[in-house]
């Protein structure tokens, strides 16, 4: 019953949360959609802490969602053992990269006065359960190894019968707890998504490499001369 | 031909006092908010002097503004792509150290305290954490102290002075100094415009005034970095960035910005240009000394027909267009050619432009004493202020522009001078009107204007006709029994 409810009910309930709120939000409080910058207030820790961290998850992120989107692609491409154990490897690293980094920032966060004072209760929870997730991420890749290779033909197939609505909750309920706790924990980030600073990461300017440098609104029609 | 109106400014520096009374009128109607605290839309700098943030002209430290890239312009931080790829840390961001921590004391301690032995203090708390501060700067610290070597020696214009130079201006009995108002300019080639990623900074047609849509604006920062007057700033509380907005509503509503209204020594004043937007690239291309000249060139004659017709071709309202005929702005720096803008280097083309200050500049060591100079135009080379520095300021280190300017305000005061005290030969003051190029009734208009009119001939607040405007696009009735412009929501994070 519980594994139900975790692997699947709450997916849907966390994925209805951050499309739901999110569109409300977007639509009625657009002026809170951003994540709130603290660089003005402190620059030099952030460096450290933002950046690793920002490229490296983005990075993860997409071996993740590449691995989801074509099993079968991913599949081969890990089929010769040195393409393997480079992707293990800078798996490892890209993942030990983000908990470092994420610690910077939370220490950052702790330490520096200015910082503390504009950081809210919902971004310490954010903080929170992101910590709880890369350490979890990172716990998985070095115990239980080659997750590039058995993602596929477990996780995947989970997030594929989701996808279908046709919750298959056996190929999740038989993985070991610590990859359980990162799915619904990766559910639960979808979940505050909408609630918190976290909004931000569907805000990806690809606009502006198209635009002209110079935008000039106009309030009445403008005769052509 | 494409013809657009802007609202644009000339501050009169030789009648500035630095009393800040500006920057208070514009901090109580507009960043007296949490976050904003630290924010001076509208902030009097001492020059010589780093200015705030410190040493904002330093574009080797900020790299705000444009640089020329072969045959392109491209921002100096960086081109659109490499401007994405600092979006998760803008190495060009300047912080709150920059600027200063908004401080507060702790006022009720003095009364609250409990009895003891010795007097109950106020401490200094920051207005950002609230825990207790040291105060080590604020918006206008180093006011009135031009000769202090860190402030004043650390002016990025003062170090590209030699020894000598710096040495004369900062000899005790020599100090030297003045005003510097400063607001957001209203570029015609906006910088922050250019580098905001999600598109929320434009200039609105109609009026040339910069406005970042706060809906809009996802707090990146870009603006900020871009800007190489700095006149952008970050929201820490709100996470938006916020501007100047020339009090748009106070012009809509026909009023002059609160600064320019409230200004005591009338230094500013206000009217519509007519320019050329098909010529804004090619002169920001030109050579630094050249740009001041080059945007002169931009600007339109509002009475020569050629232009008149194609701004109605246009579809540029006639209200405008009267409104531009009567603009001191367009006499001060094109008719008489005695306003440059600051900076013209940073490449943005501001709109706001400045007379250059005269006072300090025309007393030379006579003897060990100050003195008139007897010649003031072989003596300008010697003058008090370096022409160098202010070539620096207003001219691209064009030196030549700067005299041009001195001239024609020195011809000003010889012929007023003849006039109202009468010691001059009219041979004298024949030779300075020769030498500025301006006659004898275009002298008594620079004087007339600088000194006599009134609020409604100096400040031309154009109809900028946004009822009319709003009503073409969109049924009035909308608005009926709703809340009026502004904000419809207080502006504060609520997630």
């Amino acid at each position: 019953m519980a594994d139900l409810i975790l692997f699947g009910v709450f997916p849907y309930v966390a994925m209805a949360l951050a499309i739901g709120v999110g569109l409300y939000r977007y639509t009625i409080d657009r002026y809170s959609w951003s994540s709130q910058s603290s660089q003005f207030l402190e620059s030099r820790a952030l460096f450290w802490g933002s950046l690793p961290w920002h490229y490296a998850l983005l990075l993860i992120l997409l071996a993740h969602f590449l691995a989801f989107l074509i099993p079968a692609g991913w599949g081969s491409l890990l089929g010769s053992p040195a393409r393997l154990i480079l992707l293990e490897v800078t798996g490892m690293a890209l993942g030990i990269t983000t908990l470092i980094a994420l610690v910077i920032l939370i220490l950052r966060r702790v330490s520096n006065d200015r910082v503390n004072a504009v950081t809210s209760r919902i971004d310490w929870l954010l903080l929170a359960v992101l910590l709880v997730q890369v350490t979890s991420g990172v716990y998985i890749a070095i115990s239980l190894r080659w997750g590039g290779a058995w993602y596929v033909h477990t996780v995947s197939p989970w997030l594929w019968s989701l996808l279908k609505l046709d919750p298959q909750i056996s190929y999740l309920a038989n993985l070991p707890w610590i990859v359980q706790l990162h799915a619904v924990n990766a559910f639960l980030l979808v979940a505050i998504f909408p609630f918190s600073r976290l909004v931000h990461v569907v805000s990806i300017p690809l606009g502006y490499l198209g635009r002209p440098y110079q935008v000039v609104i106009w309030y009445r029609q403008r005769r052509s001369s | 031909m494409d013809i657009r109106a802007q609202v644009s400014s000339v501050f009169h520096l030789d009648k500035c006092i630095g009393c800040h009374t500006c920057s208070i009128a514009c901090k109580n109607l507009w960043t007296d908010r949490r976050g904003n605290e630290y924010m001076w839309w509208n902030n009097v700098e001492t020059k010589p002097g780093t200015g705030y943030p410190t040493k904002w002209e330093d574009q080797e430290k900020y790299h705000g503004g444009w640089e020329r890239v072969g045959s392109q312009l491209r921002l100096k931080q960086g081109g659109k792509a490499a401007t994405i790829g600092k979006i998760f840390h803008n190495p060009d961001l300047p912080t709150m150290d920059d600027y200063y921590e908004p401080f507060t004391y702790k006022y009720a301690d003095l009364t609250n305290a409990p009895a003891g032995t010795d007097q109950p203090t106020a401490r200094a708390v920051s207005m950002v954490s609230g825990k207790p501060m040291k105060i080590a700067a604020g918006p206008n610290w180093d006011d009135d102290l031009s000769g202090s070597n860190v402030y004043a020696a650390n002016d990025p214009g003062v170090i590209e002075l030699s020894a000598e130079q710096q040495q004369q201006l900062f000899a005790i009995e020599k100090m030297v100094m003045f005003h510097l108002p400063r607001i957001c300019n209203h570029c015609s080639n906006p910088a922050c415009v250019a580098s905001c990623p999600s598109g929320a900074i434009y200039k609105r047609g109609e009026d040339g005034i910069v406005l970042i849509n706060q809906d809009k604006c996802r707090g990146w920062r870009m603006c900020v970095s871009a800007c190489p007057y700095k006149k952008t700033y970050y929201g820490w509380s709100s996470g938006k960035s916020e501007k100047c907005i020339l009090c748009f509503p106070r012009q809509e509503a026909g009023e002059a910005p609160a600064c320019f209204h409230s200004c005591v020594g009338r230094i500013r004043y206000l009217g519509v240009l007519l320019y050329d937007a098909d010529k804004i690239e090619a002169t920001a291309m030109k050579a630094d000394g050249e740009l001041a000249a080059a945007q002169r060139e931009m600007i339109l004659d509002p009475c020569d027909p050629e232009v008149l017709a194609a701004a109605r071709a246009a579809g540029m309202a006639e209200q405008i267009i009267q409104a531009a005929q009567k603009s001191p702005i367009y006499k001060f720096v094109k008719q008489w050619g005695i306003a440059l803008p600051l900076h013209p280097e940073f490449r943005t083309l501001p709109m706001l432009f400045y007379v250059p200050p005269l006072l300090p500049l025309l007393s030379t060591d006579h003897q060990g004493t100050q003195k008139l100079a007897d010649d003031f135009f072989t003596s300008l080379e010697q003058a008090r202020l370096p022409l160098m520095y202010l070539a620096g300021l207003f001219a691209g280190g064009n030196e030549e522009e700067v005299k041009a300017v001195y001239r024609r305000l020195i011809a000003v005061r010889l012929q007023r001078r003849a006039a109202t005290v009468g010691d001059l030969a009219e041979a004298e003051v024949e030779r300075a009107r020769t030498i500025s190029g301006l006659e004898r009734d275009t002298l008594d208009a620079i004087y007339r204007m600088t000194s006599l009119t009134r609020i409604k001939e100096r400040i031309v607040v154009p109809p900028l006709l946004r009822e009319q405007a709003v009503e073409a696009g969109m049924d009035p009735e909308e608005y009926k029994q709703a809340m009026g412009f502004g904000s419809r929501k207080a502006p504060k994070r609520r997630w």
